[in-house]
Order: structure tokens, then sequence, then C-alpha cells
């Protein structure tokens, strides 16, 4: 298990724990937090719903991806530690990561 | 049954051929593995002998019942469809530009404010500001470099991650003095007096610009709302419509949600899934559209497709 932290679009934070061998993804466990994130490709990398920035412990988790990028790129509004939560997979480098949720469905 | 299909993009398919069309499917049965855009043309091939009918690139935002029970539907170009039974197959919305966060942008929308380019002739001659980094803000800064008066071009950043042909001829035209092109840069402020008249950027290193325009045309992509479908009386949870799996009829008589767009206990959100209500749904919706003839069911093997 590791444990981050989430907040919300109201600046309210939470301690999320999730399993780090399910292959699951930060999006998915986003959403079965009950966080009101679309997430419309399904995990794709092609819609940016899912657009998170990474408050803390960003090293950590390694370079986005061309896909992502281009997402991100597309966004009316985005930060140096912006990321695709579909495309960070639940795993130890996300301990004590921060994690704000910047889609602008939320 | 007549079938007509309104969309707001300008083609069908929705998410398949908007978002994924070259991804593989490894889900559809039949078919080990298909792009969703191939999926998507076996089904208008396979639709073919039905006579569908389309309007494209238009939103449903009315509906009016009338005193028999059928409905007209109003798009937001005044289109009007008379119909007996309305089934949506809205995925997850409608697919909306996305809006840059300016405080008075609203105001400005339709005032000089658009966000997409429908008809290239309204910029004839006009001073046109396009903000976004992707290929769609390319091209129509490429296309309206011949037809505006001024382009302006505003990007975020210092490179393009759009096509790189685009790109090079984006750079082209600006080091030739045929637009201008502003790297580093974000949109601020809009002002005007009823309508945009010009625009304050700010560079990465807070130094401001304003520049004089008539128009602004933010491109930052597409991403779906729920959009009128939530005034339909409907009855709503977390962006998708109550259904009943009996016959994917929604608590509105005629109306009918199939495909993403719906939710009910143990809905699973797939393209197969989506086939299955509306096979179920057309059944029932029959009694509208022909109140006077028994529904038989029959098997295509045995009878062939009955085309109209």
């Amino acid at each position: 298990m590791v444990t981050f932290t989430v907040e919300d679009q109201e600046g309210n934070r939470q301690q999320i724990e999730a399993p780090d061998d399910m292959g699951l993804s930060l999006m998915e466990i986003l959403k079965a937090s009950e966080y009101p994130i679309l997430a419309t490709c399904g995990g794709m990398a092609l819609c940016a719903t899912c657009h998170v920035e990474i408050l803390e412990g960003e090293d950590d988790l390694g370079e986005a991806t061309d896909a992502e990028l281009d997402q991100l790129e597309n966004l009316p509004e985005y930060f140096p530690t912006s990321r695709l939560a579909c495309q960070i997979r639940i795993s130890p480098t996300l301990e004590g990561a921060v994690i704000k949720l910047r889609g602008e469905d939320n | 049954m007549r079938c007509h299909l309104i969309d707001y993009l300008p083609q069908v398919g929705g998410q398949l051929s908007e978002i994924y069309p070259q991804k593989p499917i490894y889900d559809i049965p039949g078919y080990p593995e298909i792009k969703a855009q191939e999926l998507v043309d076996n089904l208008m091939d396979q639709i073919k002998p039905f006579k569908p009918t389309f309007t494209l690139g238009e939103r449903v935002d009315h509906l009016a019942k009338q005193t028999d029970g059928s409905y007209i539907i109003t798009t937001n170009d005044n289109t009007q469809v008379h119909a007996q039974v309305i089934v949506i197959a809205g995925g997850l919305g409608v697919f909306e530009p996305r809006k840059p966060v300016l405080e008075n942008l609203d105001h400005f929308e339709g005032k000089g404010v658009a966000y997409m380019v429908k008809n290239p002739e309204n910029f004839r001659n006009k001073k046109v500001v396009l903000a976004g980094g992707g290929d769609s803000a390319l091209d129509w800064t490429i296309y309206l470099a011949n037809v505006a008066e001024r382009v302006t071009l505003v990007h975020r950043n210092e490179t393009f991650r759009g096509a790189p042909d685009s790109a090079a001829k984006v750079f082209d035209l600006a080091n030739n003095g045929k637009i201008d092109l502003i790297l580093s840069a974000n949109l601020k402020e809009l002002n005007g007096n009823g309508k945009l008249s010009s625009i304050k950027l700010e560079s990465k290193n807070k130094e401001e610009l304003t520049i004089d325009t008539d128009y602004l045309i933010p491109l930052f992509g597409l991403s779906p709302k729920l959009g009128p479908i939530a005034d339909w009386g409907l009855n709503i949870d977390k962006n998708a419509i109550e259904v009943d799996t009996r016959d994917y009829s929604t608590g509105v008589e005629r109306i009918y949600a199939i495909g993403d767009i719906n939710t009910y206990p143990g809905k699973l959100k797939l393209i197969l899934c989506g086939f299955h209500e509306a096979a179920i749904m057309m059944h029932s919706a029959f009694k509208y559209v022909y109140p006077d003839q028994k529904l038989s069911f029959k098997y295509t093997t045995v009878n062939g497709v009955n085309a109209f």
C-alpha cells in the first residue's frame, strides 16, 4: 500500500491509501475515491479530463510521455508539474506525494 | 422505423472518431482487434439499407412535447425534427470547446470571442488573435493568415507540439511578417465596450502586452459536458441519465437513453453493452412509432435485411 494526499478544487486535503500491486492508475484510484473525474477516454492519455498538479513529490514520478505532454499542451491552463492522473501508476514512488485536482470538470 | 441522428460533432462516431480513431479495440465480439474508426465505418455500412439521415455539427437544445405525445426537437442552429421517440446516445454529453480562465469571457462570447471557425469569411479583413498550441490553432492560423487583416497567434510555450509541418509554416509566416507570433505568453484580460476591442497578454516573466483585435479564437481542444440534456427533466445521477433496464427508458415517456450516457445498477461502459441496450430499446420504442402494429421478433438469418 502507498499513502498520498489529494487536494480537491476547494483546497480540502485527504489522505488516500492505495494498493500498489494491482496495476492501477492514479486516475482509477481518484475515481474509486469518489472524486468527480470524468476520465472520458478511459485512461489513454487522450482527453486530459484527469489533469492533476503534483504539489509535492513530482521528481519521483518520472517524465511525462509524449502523448501526455501533447494533451497537457492543449489545456487552457497548466502548471510546471501538471500530469494526467491516468498515466501515473500507483507505485511506491507515490508515497508521500501531494496531488491537486485540476481537471476542469472536477 | 426511420432514424435521424443529430450530433454536435461534425462527424458520426462520437468518442471513437473524435478522441481515438486510430486506437485498436479488443473487446468487440467477432473482431479480435479493430480500430475505432474502422468500427464506425463498418457500422455506417451496416445501417445503409435503413437510409438513416443526419444533422451534424448541431446540438439539440430543446425538446417540445406535442399534444399527441410526439416531440419537436430544436437544435442550436434552429433545425427542427419531428419524432415519435427520442433516444439519447450522448456518451458523456456534448463535446464543448475548453475555455480559458478569463474573468469576463462570457461577456464577450459572440461579441468577439469565438471557439470555432464556422465560416472563415466572418474574419475577412478583421484583426484576429488565436490562442493555443495544438493542430487546430496552427491550421487556422495558417488559413486565416490569407483571410484576416492581421493574425496573431498566442502560445504559452516556445515550441509547438502540433504537426511539425504546420509549426514550420507558422514560423515561416511569422518570419516573413505575415502574422504576429507571440510565444511564452498567456491570455490575461479581455477589454472592450460591448464588443471585444483589445486583449492583454502576460509573458512568462510577467511583462504585459496589449493588442488591439476584433476577434479572439481560443483553441484549447474539446471537453465533454452534459449540456442541455441536464435541462430536460430527466433523472440525472453523476452526469448520467437513470434508466429502467427493462427497456432503457428514462422517467419521461418516449425518451430513452443508451450507451455511456445512461446509468443503472451494474452498468458497464462498454460498446458491447451499448449494442445490447440499443436492441432492447428499439423493441420498446416500436409501440410509439407504430401504435397500430404488432411487433413480431425476427432473425435476419431467416428474413434477410428488410431495407426501406
